[in-house]
């Protein structure tokens, strides 16, 4: 895969290079300043770009804004932004477009490699990852959950972060057959429309969580 | 409508005048009951019992007249020194603290004159009303009748009951008239009062100094034991971790070619320390300044903090632009402190938050639908609120009644830095 990193820290952008060349992806161009990053993007048209939150000069949300003003111009560019803390304010903003394509994690994540690069490819075939964080207030505050069991919030929990059956099951100690019934549950409770597409199903329990 | 206005101002300065009058005397004997304490204080020491007791009467009195000023759209703040501690009831320290302050012989200076003028004024103001009454109920005319001799506005002497008749208009007019004009004697009042009663400018600073000094040595030491907090925070938190994770590492370093498997399980644990160590970090950071506050000023950091509430809350707001980094920390843990309250203490099913710059003010306002009986003078959390605004001059109202609903309602000066437009359209 051909991935473009902007992050301004040399350290990390380091790292992370390390990390992805050597899971054997090419990191084709860096970026360490926010107004660099969107003309990058639109002239590398990467596979896949990794964008911190914060980036010079004012140190604010560049990325996460050159991240949604990218996918105005290309639609469905898969980005994956990485910030030192989650908002779901920003959560919200990321996934408004409604298309997939999209993750958004805490930076502490990158230290599980083998996740954060299976995290990466996810969302370069056009999944959508949500750190568990983020759900994880999402969840928080959401009442309408009390209908679901303890079980259930789990498997939601992990739905909404963008793990797939098989990797639910292995997660929670259960059989696939078991996660899928239990999604079944889930939407029907809910009243979310049963979808078939991974995809397709994790943005709308985001969206049911973030309503 | 307008006539109903111009109607309704002038009757209620009418009874301003009538009470203006009533107060006016009451100033007479608190003059002498002054000047006979002060008389009589080497006299048996009567005077250090009888001073500061009608001082308070005359305070009260001149704090009355500073209300009425403000009615009529003159302020008059109050000039009085703050007690000094180690003040009793009674004694020679607040027999001093009562003399040595020039207020109170700006107040004693002002019962007189005082007095004179709200006669004056008052008579002035209901003078008009009243000649337009008695011709309106034809007063002169009965006169005329009776003893032959009477007269009215232009009509003077009466010579005709035609002529008596006549000052039914003319009282009407005199008593229009007099409506319309009534409110300006009582503006005089204000201003006649705010020439004694006002703080001198030397006063004025001094209240002044005196409140900067509490607000600063409170800010200090609030600030220091934040310093302390996050020093310990750090110690014992981060620090230790990074340096059990460079332990692990070493040991793990050690390890690698002997025993690699237990190598592998200490370079596990050392990860997970180092996860750990990051969110603690990213709580003491949100404890010192949000990072979303950063990014994003005090409009989106209370979107993103209503958005994670867990009672439903709407968030009104016209802070564009970054206002003055301080300015923007306090307002934004002062919205956050009050929201915690609704979470914790209201059982609200709703809650809502307005933010509005007013000029160079900056009017939060943060309210709910729940059970009330918020109390600033109980519980720690609200006087704290109020104590950290006061270091900005902001100030802080609690309105909750018992059954709700409570609103807090806080004011910050402030001027906006920069505006900055925003790329996003992102939030609703």
């Amino acid at each position: 895969m051909r991935v473009v990193i902007a992050e301004d820290h040399a350290l990390l952008r380091d790292g992370l290079t390390r990390i992805l060349e050597a899971f054997d992806h090419e990191v084709v161009a860096v970026a360490g300043r926010g107004p660099d990053v969107l003309p990058t993007l639109l002239e590398c048209k990467p596979d896949v770009a990794v964008l911190d939150v914060r980036l010079p000069p004012t140190f604010t949300d560049e990325g996460l804004q050159a991240a949604i003003a990218v996918r105005r111009e290309v639609p469905g560019l898969p980005i994956l932004v990485l910030s030192q803390h989650v908002e779901p304010l920003y959560a919200r903003e990321l996934l408004s477009d409604r298309r997939g394509g999209v993750g958004y994690l805490l930076k502490d994540r990158v230290s599980d490699v083998a996740q954060f690069v299976d995290a990466v490819q996810q969302v370069a075939g056009g999944g959508t990852v949500m750190d568990p964080e983020v759900v994880a207030r999402l969840l928080d505050r959401s009442r309408p959950l009390d209908v679901l069991t303890a079980r259930e919030r789990e498997v939601l929990g992990e739905m909404a972060s963008g793990r797939s059956n098989a990797a639910i099951a292995g997660k929670l100690f259960v059989t696939e057959k078991a996660v899928s019934k239990h999604i079944n549950n889930i939407f029907t409770k809910l009243g979310l429309p049963v979808s078939e597409d991974d995809n397709r199903r994790v943005l709308a329990v985001l969206a049911y969580l973030d309503s | 409508m307008e006539t109903r206005d111009w109607i309704r101002d002038g009757l209620r300065a009418m009874a301003a005048g009538l009470f203006s009058i009533v107060l006016a005397v009451l100033n007479i004997p608190l003059f002498v009951l002054f000047v006979v304490s002060l008389v009589l204080t080497p006299v048996l020491g009567i005077g250090l019992v009888a001073l500061p007791a009608v001082t308070v009467l005359i305070r009260a009195k001149a704090n009355l007249a500073r209300r009425i000023a403000g009615w009529h759209g003159v302020s008059i703040p109050r000039p009085y020194r703050p007690k000094p501690e180690g003040v009793r009831a009674i004694g020679w320290k607040r027999y001093h603290w009562v003399i040595t302050d020039p207020a109170t012989w700006r107040d004693f200076a002002w019962l007189l004159p005082g007095a004179i003028g709200g006669l004056v004024l008052g008579i002035l103001t209901l003078a008009l009303p009243a000649y337009g009454v008695e011709g309106i109920v034809l007063l002169p005319l009965w006169i005329y009748l009776a003893e032959g001799w009477s007269g009215y506005g232009v009509n003077w002497p009466i010579q005709s009951i035609g002529e008596g008749f006549l000052s039914l208009p003319q009282g009407l007019m005199f008593l229009a008239l007099g409506l319309v004009v009534a409110p300006y004697p009582r503006r005089f009042e204000g201003l006649w009062a705010k020439l004694f009663l006002a703080p001198t400018r030397a006063a004025e600073l001094r209240l002044r100094v005196t409140q900067l000094t509490v607000t600063r040595a409170d800010t200090v030491d609030a600030q220091a034991a934040e310093l302390r907090r996050i020093e310990r925070d750090l110690h014992d938190g981060a620090q230790a971790r990074l340096v059990s994770l460079g332990m692990t590492i070493g040991l793990a370093e050690e390890l690698v070619e002997r025993d690699p498997e237990t190598a592998r399980k200490l370079l596990a644990e050392a990860r997970e320390n180092s996860s750990t160590a990051l969110v603690e970090l990213r709580h003491l950071v949100r404890g010192i300044h949000p990072p979303v506050l950063a990014e994003r000023g005090l409009d989106g950091a209370v979107r993103a903090l209503a958005l994670t509430s867990r009672i439903p809350t709407t968030v009104d707001s016209d802070v564009e632009g970054r206002l003055e980094t301080p300015v923007e920390s306090a307002a934004y843990f002062a919205v956050a402190e009050a929201l915690a309250n609704v979470q914790r203490h209201s059982a609200a099913t709703f809650a809502y938050v307005s933010m509005h710059r007013v000029g160079d003010l900056l009017r939060l306002e943060v309210g709910d639908d729940g059970q009330g009986g918020a109390d600033m003078a109980k519980g720690t959390g609200l006087a704290g609120m109020e104590r950290r605004l006061a270091a900005f001059d902001g100030t802080m109202s609690v309105s909750s009644p018992p059954g709700g609903p409570t609103i807090v309602t806080m004011e910050l000066p402030c001027a906006s830095s920069s505006p900055r437009t925003m790329l996003s359209s992102g939030t609703d």
